[in-house]
C-alpha cells in the first residue's frame, strides 16, 4: 500500500540516518571528563558535609587544636600550589610543541606531588602514633576520610602523570597525548581547587574552633 | 564542525594552528592560559593562602568569628581565581555546558552542605544529655560519636 504512494524510481525516504556521523576522536572528551570531576566533586562535598558533622564529636579524645600543626599545612599547601603553577607552564610547553619542556616540568610537577603526598603520611603517622588515628572518634574517622580521599586523588594522579610522560616519550606530542594532558590538567587543578576548601574548612577553622 | 577534518588533514603546522584558533569554537575549545595568566593565578593564590594562614597563626583578631569569616571570604575568592586562571572556565567552553554542569553541581553541594549541618546540629540540639532517649552518662562532647564510650 505504501510503496504507491512513492513515485517510481525515487528514493525511499530517509527517516533516520543509519549511518554515524564522523565524529573527531575524543571531541567529547573534555565534557565527559568535566562531568566526571563535577560527579568527584559531590563526593567530596557529601565527605565535607560528614566531617561538618562530626567535627566536634570527640569522644573525650584530642581536638583539632590539639593535633593539628599549621607550619606543616602551609609547607604541604606551598607544595600544591607549586605543582599547580608548574603543571600550567607544562601545558604551555605543550602548546608550543616543545616535547622536552612539557616532560621536565611534569616531572617537577610529579616531584612537588610526591612531597606533599610525604608531607600528608607524615602528618598521617604522627597522629597515629599518638594514638589519634582513625578509630579514635568520629573527628577523627571524618577526618582522616576527607584528607585521605584527597591523598588518594592526588596519588592516582601522580600514576596518570607518569603513565602520561612515558606516553609523549615514546608517541610525542600527537593530538591523543594532548588531550589526555588536558585532561590531567583540569583533574590536577581541581584537586588544588578541593585542597582549598580542605586546609581552610578543615585546618584553619578547626584550630579557630 | 566544518573546520576540524580540515585541519586534520592539513599535515602544514602553520596552516593546522591558524585553523585551529580561528576555524571552530567546538570540541576542544578550551581557552589555553597564556604565561601571564598562569602566574596572575599563581600570585593571586599565594596572596589568597599566606593572608589567612597569618591570620590564623599569629591570632591576629581576638574575636575568633571575625577571623573566620574573612578566612572563608578568601577561600571562596581563591576558588574562584583558580577555576579562571587555571581550569580556564568560561561561559563559551563546550558551548556553556561545562559552566551549566558547575550551576549544578553548585547547587547540590549547597543543599547537601547547608541541609546536613542544619539538620545534624538541630538533631544534637534536641537530644542532649537528658533531655531525650539518651541517658546522661554521656558527655556533652560525644554527643553524636560518642558510642564507643
Amino acid at each position: 500500500m505504501s510503496s504507491a504512494t512513492i513515485p517510481p524510481g525515487a528514493e525511499a525516504p530517509i527517516f533516520y540516518e543509519t549511518d554515524e556521523h564522523h565524529h573527531e576522536a575524543g571531541g567529547s572528551t573534555m565534557l565527559g571528563f568535566w562531568l566526571y570531576l563535577m560527579s568527584d566533586c559531590l563526593i567530596f562535598a557529601m565527605l565535607f558535609a560528614a566531617y561538618g558533622v562530626y567535627g566536634g564529636s570527640y569522644a573525650g579524645g584530642p581536638d583539632q587544636r590539639e593535633l593539628f600543626e599549621l607550619p606543616l599545612v602551609a609547607v604541604n599547601t606551598a607544595m600544591l600550589l607549586f605543582s599547580s603553577i608548574t603543571y600550567g607552564f607544562a601545558m604551555i610547553a605543550m602548546d608550543e610543541n616543545r616535547k622536552g619542556a612539557t616532560q621536565a616540568w611534569l616531572a617537577v610537577t610529579g616531584l612537588f606531588g610526591l612531597a606533599f603526598l610525604g608531607i600528608e603520611l607524615y602528618e598521617f603517622s604522627n597522629l597515629i602514633h599518638e594514638g589519634a588515628g582513625p578509630w579514635r572518634s568520629a573527628f577523627l574517622s571524618a577526618f582522616f576520610t576527607l584528607v585521605g580521599t584527597h591523598g588518594l586523588h592526588v596519588t592516582f594522579g601522580i600514576i596518570w602523570l607518569v603513565t602520561l610522560m612515558v606516553q609523549v616519550g615514546r608517541k610525542g606530542l600527537i593530538p591523543d597525548n594532548k588531550r589526555r594532558l588536558q585532561c590531567l590538567s583540569l583533574f590536577w587543578h581541581f584537586l588544588d581547587v578541593i585542597w582549598i576548601g580542605v586546609f581552610t574548612f578543615v585546618y584553619l577553622l578547626g584550630v579557630l574552633r | 564542525m566544518s573546520a576540524e577534518p580540515h585541519v586534520s588533514t592539513h599535515g602544514h603546522d602553520a596552516h593546522g594552528h591558524h585553523g585551529d584558533h580561528h576555524g571552530h569554537d567546538h570540541g576542544d575549545g578550551h581557552a589555553h592560559g597564556s604565561r601571564k595568566s598562569y602566574m596572575t593565578g599563581f600570585l593571586l593564590s599565594v596572596v589568597l593562602t599566606a593572608i589567612p594562614f597569618a591570620l590564623v597563626m599569629t591570632d591576629a583578631f581576638a574575636d575568633t568569628r571575625v577571623t573566620a569569616g574573612i578566612v572563608m571570604a578568601f577561600a571562596l575568592v581563591q576558588i574562584v581565581v583558580h577555576m579562571v586562571y587555571f581550569l580556564h572556565m568560561n561561559s563559551k567552553s563546550e558551548n556553556g555546558w561545562t559552566l551549566m554542569a558547575l550551576i549544578f553541581t553548585l547547587i547540590v553541594v549547597v543543599i547537601a552542605l547547608t541541609g546536613s549541618l542544619w539538620v545534624m546540629y538541630h538533631m544534637n540540639q534536641n537530644m542532649m544529655p537528658g533531655t531525650g532517649a539518651m541517658s546522661g552518662a554521656m558527655s556533652a562532647s560525644g554527643d553524636v560519636g560518642g558510642g564507643g564510650m
